[in-house]
């Protein structure tokens, strides 16, 4: 009797279990699915009380209207080439300086990851101002150079890669000396290829950190071809304030290119962005 | 070392070490250090234009501790916590114990609640708006009234925690479940044949196990609640009259350096705003030793 009850008991708490994980799946993605059932209304039956479910035929027209008022090939490749250019050189400089900070010695090694530690400590905002006076001073904001730009060297990638160099046995350099290495050779083709898994989760989160920036790009780059897919869509806003099949069609085109690589490169991605900011 | 003159092997690897590290301190120095202390100065100063400043003394501070607008956007910034920071890890925790039972589909479910990680918050505000329309809005469809929920300033920032707690719930959750995993599973067993149940058992071994994990994880989503700009920047537009009672310090900080251009008095917020970053996690720090158990 006794055991019984217990299984009963036990498949009890498992339909809860699935009842509340479904429950909460449905809060989570229904955005989404609004936002693409949305995407293909007409404004006015976007605006029908009470309101339909599904549209009532597929249309493209507010993606259409979308491409049209807002530059968004401009916007993708501003998008992908600072993507590109910050995770390079977030996972070149972060590298060789992560490695220094954990496998050499050298005088002021404290007090130069003091620097680091402090950057990582204080809000990007404190930095902003300044930031965009070098950029307007030097002349090149309205470029991908400019959403590049705070983003050249990673106190947060240095601090992190320095972990994964820390965890590698000192074995691995001393033999690699004895072989006649130096220290570039022993960093570049012994340490380095060892750090893979932290590098990936690095370019993941520099990635999608660059992709959600919003208060760099808006500041430094007014052109609108020269708008990240994020800070376009803030221009969107204020152009389509009432129109909102249009506004959730610029949203789905700014959003599908990450949703589609996550979707692909899920565990990387999960496991990149957790990894970077547990421990 | 010791001679003071390094063998020719050690001074060859302290060369390779500022080498390797001088990218990174060179880029430091020039788009962080410097502009660190520049924007400290600047808060001293008034800004004439064209990247000149004059030296004015303690007055934007002095006008900023006078401005209604400004403790409004504190009070916003630290409610905002309050809203966003209790009630989200909460969430978090219990989706991590969903995610940690034996279930299937396991990574599917958690694929779902990490989604908005990887949208652009700029996105998704856009539908947030979209569901929060006084008018159209599905919500108010769904509920039958008729609130309107990003420009009443009664309920505006409530409704941008509730996206902030949406977006974050899968990622904390995450975090949380790796503490959850390290658990080992005796310790369950063992308080099953003591006749422990479930929720004794919460409360006597997986609230303390995951105790330093729960810390980090609530200090980083107090640091970005604190930080919040986007998110509300994106939901409540300068012309909404909602405005000054959801504005978050970094968003008043942005209006006043980028859309009146006075950089001085943002300056100023942006110093008040470390400053009160500092005292939170101070006080976190010494709170967490009545309840983060580091003895595993």
């Amino acid at each position: 009797m006794r055991k019984k009850s217990m299984e009963n008991s036990k498949r009890m708490g498992k339909i809860i279990t699935y009842a509340a994980l479904i429950f909460g799946s449905i809060i989570m993605i229904f955005p989404f699915v609004w936002m693409i059932l949305t995407s293909s209304k007409t404004v006015s039956e976007s605006m029908q009380i009470p309101p339909t479910i599904f549209p009532s035929r597929i249309m493209a027209d507010n993606f259409a209207e979308a491409i049209a008022s807002l530059p968004f090939l401009n916007m993708y490749i501003n998008t992908i080439l600072m993507i590109i250019f910050r995770v390079i050189f977030a996972v070149l400089f972060s590298s060789m300086a992560g490695y220094a900070f954990a496998k050499l010695r050298f005088k002021g090694k404290n007090f130069l990851f003091g620097i680091v530690l402090m950057q990582m400590m204080l809000p990007s905002q404190i930095f902003i101002i300044p930031q965009y006076q070098m950029v307007a001073k030097l002349g090149f904001a309205n470029s991908v150079a400019a959403l590049v730009f705070p983003g050249l060297v990673s106190a947060f990638g240095t601090f992190f890669l320095r972990q994964s160099y820390l965890a590698i046995p000192e074995e691995v350099g001393e033999a690699a000396y004895l072989d006649g290495c130096n220290q570039w050779q022993t960093f570049s083709k012994i340490m380095f290829p060892l750090t893979r898994s932290s590098v990936a989760a690095l370019t993941v989160f520099t990635a999608v950190f660059a992709y959600s920036d919003l208060m760099w790009p808006l500041v430094v780059n007014s052109d609108l071809k020269m708008m990240t897919l994020s800070s376009g869509l803030a221009t969107l806003r204020g152009q389509f304030s009432t129109n909102f099949p249009v506004l959730m069609a610029g949203s789905l085109l700014a959003m599908l290119p990450m949703v589609i690589l996550y979707l692909i490169f899920q565990r990387q991605f999960i496991e990149g962005i957790a990894m970077t900011g547990g421990k | 070392m010791k001679s003071g003159k390094l063998s020719t092997a050690a001074r060859r690897e302290q060369n390779w070490g500022y080498l390797m590290v001088a990218p990174t301190i060179i880029g430091l120095v020039v788009l962080n250090v410097w502009p660190f202390i520049q924007t400290i100065y600047a808060s001293f100063c008034e800004h004439l234009g064209f990247g000149h400043y004059k030296f004015i003394g303690l007055d934007n501070y002095i006008n900023m501790f006078r401005d209604s607008d400004f403790w409004r956007a504190t009070g916003n910034t630290l409610l905002f916590c309050i809203l966003t920071v209790p009630v989200g890890i909460f969430l978090s925790l219990m989706v991590a114990i969903l995610l940690n039972a034996r279930v299937s589909f396991k990574s599917g479910f958690r694929t779902i609640f990490f989604l908005p990680m990887v949208c652009a918050p700029a996105a998704i505000t856009m539908v947030w708006r979209w569901i929060f329309n006084s008018e159209y809005g599905i919500l108010n469809q769904i509920l039958g009234t008729r609130i309107a929920w990003v420009t009443d300033s009664r309920v505006a920032l409530i409704s941008c925690a509730v996206v902030a707690i949406w977006s974050a719930i899968g990622y904390d959750a995450v975090l949380l479940l790796s503490g959850l995993q390290n658990i080992s599973k005796s310790y369950y067993e063992a308080a099953s044949i003591d006749g422990a149940g479930k929720i004794t058992q919460f409360f006597k071994i997986t609230l303390p196990m995951i105790s330093p994990t729960l810390f980090v994880t609530m200090i980083m989503r107090l640091m970005t609640s604190l930080k919040v700009y986007d998110l509300i920047y994106m939901m409540v537009e300068e012309t909404n009259p909602a405005l000054t009672s959801v504005q978050s310090l970094i968003y008043l900080f942005y209006r006043e350096s980028f859309v009146a251009g006075s950089r001085g008095s943002g300056s100023a917020i942006a110093v008040w705003t470390v400053l009160l970053i500092g005292i939170v996690t101070v006080f976190q720090f010494i709170g967490q030793k009545k309840w983060v158990n580091y003895e595993v």
